[in-house]
């Protein structure tokens, strides 16, 4: 048991400006399950792709000994020929082909220059037994259950021959059920000799399943934990995964908040008809003037789909609950009542949906609110202009001129832009989803400055933050979101990282 | 400026200029294949009539491809519409007056017919204007089935596709003879105030520290512009002088620009364009702006059905066809990002004109006419070749 599958030695990974990898060293004994565990920005998902071939051979420093032999993958059929499987969260099967096409996509079973569709629909039905789902080889994955592709999705790399399986947080969309069958499968696998690494933030079934549990984090490699020896306990791995002090990276501002609640939700569920699936589940709370509430949470907990169904519910989710905002219920059906109500939302992903890339500064700041900066329809530039140059000089956004376009911009600068935009709107209640993410502690530092600035002048702020450090930092009191579920509120005095930590996997 | 200066701001610039140094080129190797012919004011004037009918199309299709969409239904409903107009004033009897403006709004209906499944389902427009192509045809062959080609005798009518405008004096008068003096003025009028505008925005840039080019490029610039201006508007005037087909064009042109460019409405289209979903995040409702921009789309249809059987005088069963693919080609060859959010007006216009002035040219030297279809597609493709490489030169 004891020999190693696989050996990650000294492995470093550099993105432009941020190391992700920093001479980490992950092995894995033939036989185990090992649990792979860490905050989001941690490094786990980075270290997969670098074992997988994403990145491939070259864009690394280090080496990767597979069955004791250096591996050179360029890309994921190498690492895949080798024996190595990884199944994303984000499900990798086609939808409208059937359960056999599915698993045998991409190493068909020829007959000549035809495909063997009996041999196809044989082995497919040998990898459903040996996964225990009990389905036909021929449905079509679009009409199974989360539950049930992911063991497809399994399935498929056993087909495969599969030596190491990954799975990256595999449970994360999964009800209960579905859960302690795939963690039993695991188990089975095991007995099989086929090795997995689970990358999972709950750290219960973590505690359930692991032979090994090795901790990352800020892309290092903290420790690797025995479970036979008894090291592995809940407490232990929070304390792993967090330890880090909370330096002084974050303005002072004098804390004191009014009574007067500026917004207000109530009995707040919201069911995702596209997802087919529930992702709030009656959530409550109270956002006071001239407060920063922080929403805690790991990814994919349900803290932008609760952001985006207050915002005006521009996915179209199927909402029940109540809404009140400065004491008024309101129901807000786009996007564009919910600024006129007085709320911002400054996305998660300013390049995907928060900024327009292509064009310049100017049109990104003035884009929400140009009935501001126009008369009877037609552009008034100068206003436009002198706008857009006032936010420039407060956010301090770095650009030689204000028609710069926005792509060319650093992360931070981008960041600053998308503020800028949302504060042109003048709202009473500003949403920033992940408003640090991707950029350096100075530019974070100037973000947290102006967040300061605007609750001093009366405004709210709901900030949605993975890192927990800038959560405890900032915020007055903290709400901890798990599985689109409230699951905890706590006042900043209360609040340390491990308690949010437990709150936010449980 | 030195002869470096001038390449390295023509490499700058090349994506701008591009179209306009491509059409002069293609000018003027017809003008020296045909010996002159092509130049001549005859024949400017009858490729900007012939052009008038696919540049209001290609400026629709412009908006359109800019919100990530397309139109394949604007050919046959073109083809439709104009034997409607023929219809009403032929055997409904109908005043040309109440004729145009019931076309132009049919026109804007069956924009939004188009729109409706576009928007309102997430039906691709592809798919949603394909049907509208089968349809609109199939409408166009029932309405002309009992008579076939309808002939429009209505001189109004008529006027719009071959009329050109009065003048304010006399062709016999003593000051300049034998040319058109309102075109003249108006080419005059058109020169100082493009002069004045450019003038007014660089110093307005120049307030507020933009970068502007170099005052020689600049002026170089005003001085092309202005000069191509009036030696259009000479060539028009030693004919008939501007057609009404022209200033139809133009005015077009003129109003979707400033839209495009001066207006809310414009910012939120170019918005949708450069990234649908911040835009609706942004309280800008994609819905409404894809309604808008398809019923501009059926607008400039009508239009350009009326400029097309108002040219040939009648409605015929196979009006309108290929037009849609003519203009999705003026369009990209103008510089239209099918990516979305890039395109302008204008550029549309230069690409109808060289779409138009390759076909005429072509005519001209009496290329056969399966030749003319493989130079046609290869312009095309290398027109949007050249948008794609030139795309990728950072500017600085």
């Amino acid at each position: 048991m004891n020999t190693p599958i696989l050996e990650m030695k000294n492995i470093t990974k550099t993105f432009p400006g941020v190391k992700a990898l920093s001479d980490v060293t992950f092995s894995v004994a033939a036989g185990e399950i090992h649990c792979l565990v860490g905050e989001n920005g941690a490094g786990k998902s980075t270290l997969m792709k670098v074992l997988s071939g994403v990145y491939p051979h070259g864009d690394y420093t280090g080496d990767i000994l597979f069955e004791g032999k250096v591996q050179k993958f360029r890309g994921i059929a190498d690492s895949e020929r080798t024996g190595i499987a990884i199944i994303y969260q984000e499900l990798a099967l086609i939808p409208e082909m059937t359960v056999y096409e599915n698993i045998l996509l991409g190493h068909e079973i020829k007959k000549g220059l035809t495909v063997d569709w009996n041999e196809t629909i044989k082995k497919a039905d040998e990898m459903l037994k040996k996964v225990r789902l009990d389905v036909t080889p021929d449905a079509k994955v679009k009409d199974l259950g989360v539950g049930r592709q992911q063991l497809v999705e399994i399935a498929k790399a056993l087909s495969k021959n599969v030596k190491l399986l990954i799975l990256d947080e595999p449970t994360a969309a999964l009800n209960e059920d579905d859960c302690d069958n795939l963690l039993a499968l695991l188990l089975r696998l095991k007995e099989d000799g086929v090795t997995s690494v689970l990358i999972s933030h709950k750290l219960k079934e973590v505690i359930k399943i692991a032979d090994t549990v090795t901790v990352l984090r800020d892309g290092q490699t903290i420790c690797t934990l025995d479970a036979a020896k008894e090291e592995v306990s809940e407490r232990v791995l929070i304390k792993h995964m967090v330890g880090r002090e909370i330096n002084s990276i974050y303005p002072e501002r004098a804390r004191e908040t009014s009574e007067d609640v500026v917004l207000e939700v109530r009995n707040w569920s919201a069911y995702d008809p596209r997802l087919g699936r529930p992702v709030l589940k009656d959530v409550n709370f109270k956002l006071r003037r001239g407060e920063i509430i922080g929403f805690a949470g790991l990814m994919g907990s349900g803290r932008t789909e609760l952001a985006k169904s207050i915002f005006g519910n521009p996915d179209g989710y199927e909402i029940s609950g109540e809404l009140f905002v400065k004491g008024s219920p309101v129901h807000l059906r786009t996007p564009k009542e919910a600024i006129e109500a007085g709320i911002a939302y400054a996305t998660e992903d300013r390049k995907g949906n928060g900024l327009i890339l292509i064009q310049d500064i100017k049109q990104n700041i003035t884009l929400a609110n140009l009935d501001e900066v126009s008369k009877r329809g037609v552009m008034d530039q100068n206003a436009e202009v002198k706008a857009a140059t006032g936010y420039k000089d407060a956010l301090n956004i770095k650009t030689p001129s204000i028609e710069q376009t926005v792509v060319n911009l650093s992360g931070g600068n981008q960041q600053k832009v998308s503020v800028a935009k949302w504060l042109f709107v003048e709202p009473d209640v500003l949403i920033l989803d992940e408003p640090t993410r991707g950029i350096d502690v100075g530019a974070k530092y100037e973000i947290y400055s102006i967040m300061n600035k605007l609750v001093e002048r009366g405004m709210s702020i709901i900030m949605i933050s993975s890192e927990l450090p800038e959560v405890l930092g900032m915020s007055d009191r903290i709400y901890i979101v798990s599985s689109g579920r409230v699951t905890g509120e706590l006042p900043i005095a209360e609040a340390t990282q491990e308690k949010i930590m437990h709150l936010a996997t449980s | 400026m030195t002869a470096k200066d001038l390449q390295k701001a023509l490499r700058q610039n090349i994506r701008d200029y591009g179209m306009y140094i491509a059409l002069i080129i293609i000018m003027a190797i017809f003008t020296i294949a045909t010996k002159g012919i092509f130049i001549s004011s005859r024949n400017i004037a009858n490729l900007l009539n012939q052009t008038g009918y696919i540049a209001v199309l290609a400026v629709g299709m412009t908006l359109v491809i800019v919100i990530r969409h397309i139109d394949l239904s604007v050919g046959f409903l073109s083809g439709f519409l104009g034997a409607i107009a023929a219809v009403a004033l032929v055997n409904w009897h109908l005043s040309v007056w109440i004729t145009l403006p019931l076309v132009l709004v049919l026109g804007i209906l069956a924009g939004l017919l188009t729109a409706l499944p576009v928007a309102k389902l997430g039906i691709p427009s592809f798919v949603a204007s394909l049907a509208g192509w089968l349809i609109y045809r199939g409408a166009l062959l029932m309405v002309t089935s009992s008579t076939g080609t309808i002939v429009i005798p209505d001189p109004v009518f008529t006027a719009i596709g071959n009329g050109y405008i009065p003048d304010i004096m006399p062709a016999t008068s003593t000051f300049l003879p034998g040319l058109h003096k309102l075109t003249l003025l108006l080419g005059l009028v058109a020169i100082v105030w493009f002069i004045l505008s450019e003038i007014g925005a660089r110093k307005s840039k120049q307030a507020y520290n933009f970068d502007v080019p170099p005052l020689d490029m600049f002026i170089l610039k005003l001085v092309f512009i202005a000069v191509a201006l009036g030696l259009i508007s000479w060539v028009l005037a030693g004919y008939n002088g501007m057609s009404w087909t022209v200033l139809i064009m133009l005015a077009v042109v003129l109003v979707y620009d400033f839209v495009a460019k001066q207006t809310v409405l414009g910012r939120h289209i170019y918005a949708v364009g450069g990234n649908p979903d911040a835009a609706e995040l942004s309280g800008i409702s994609v819905k409404k702006i894809t309604f808008i921009v398809f019923g501009s789309m059926g607008f400039l249809t009508a239009l350009s059905g009326i400029l097309f059987a108002s040219r040939l005088q009648s409605a015929t069963p196979t009006g309108g066809t290929l037009f849609e693919l003519d203009c999705i080609a003026a369009a990209y060859i103008g510089g239209v990002s099918a990516a979305g959010g890039v395109g302008k007006i204008t550029g549309s216009l230069i690409g109808a004109l060289v779409y138009m002035s390759l076909m005429n040219g072509m005519n001209l030297l009496g290329t056969d006419i399966s030749l003319q279809y493989v130079i046609r597609g290869a312009v095309l493709a290398i027109a949007v070749i050249f948008d794609v490489a030139t795309r990728k030169v950072k500017r600085g």
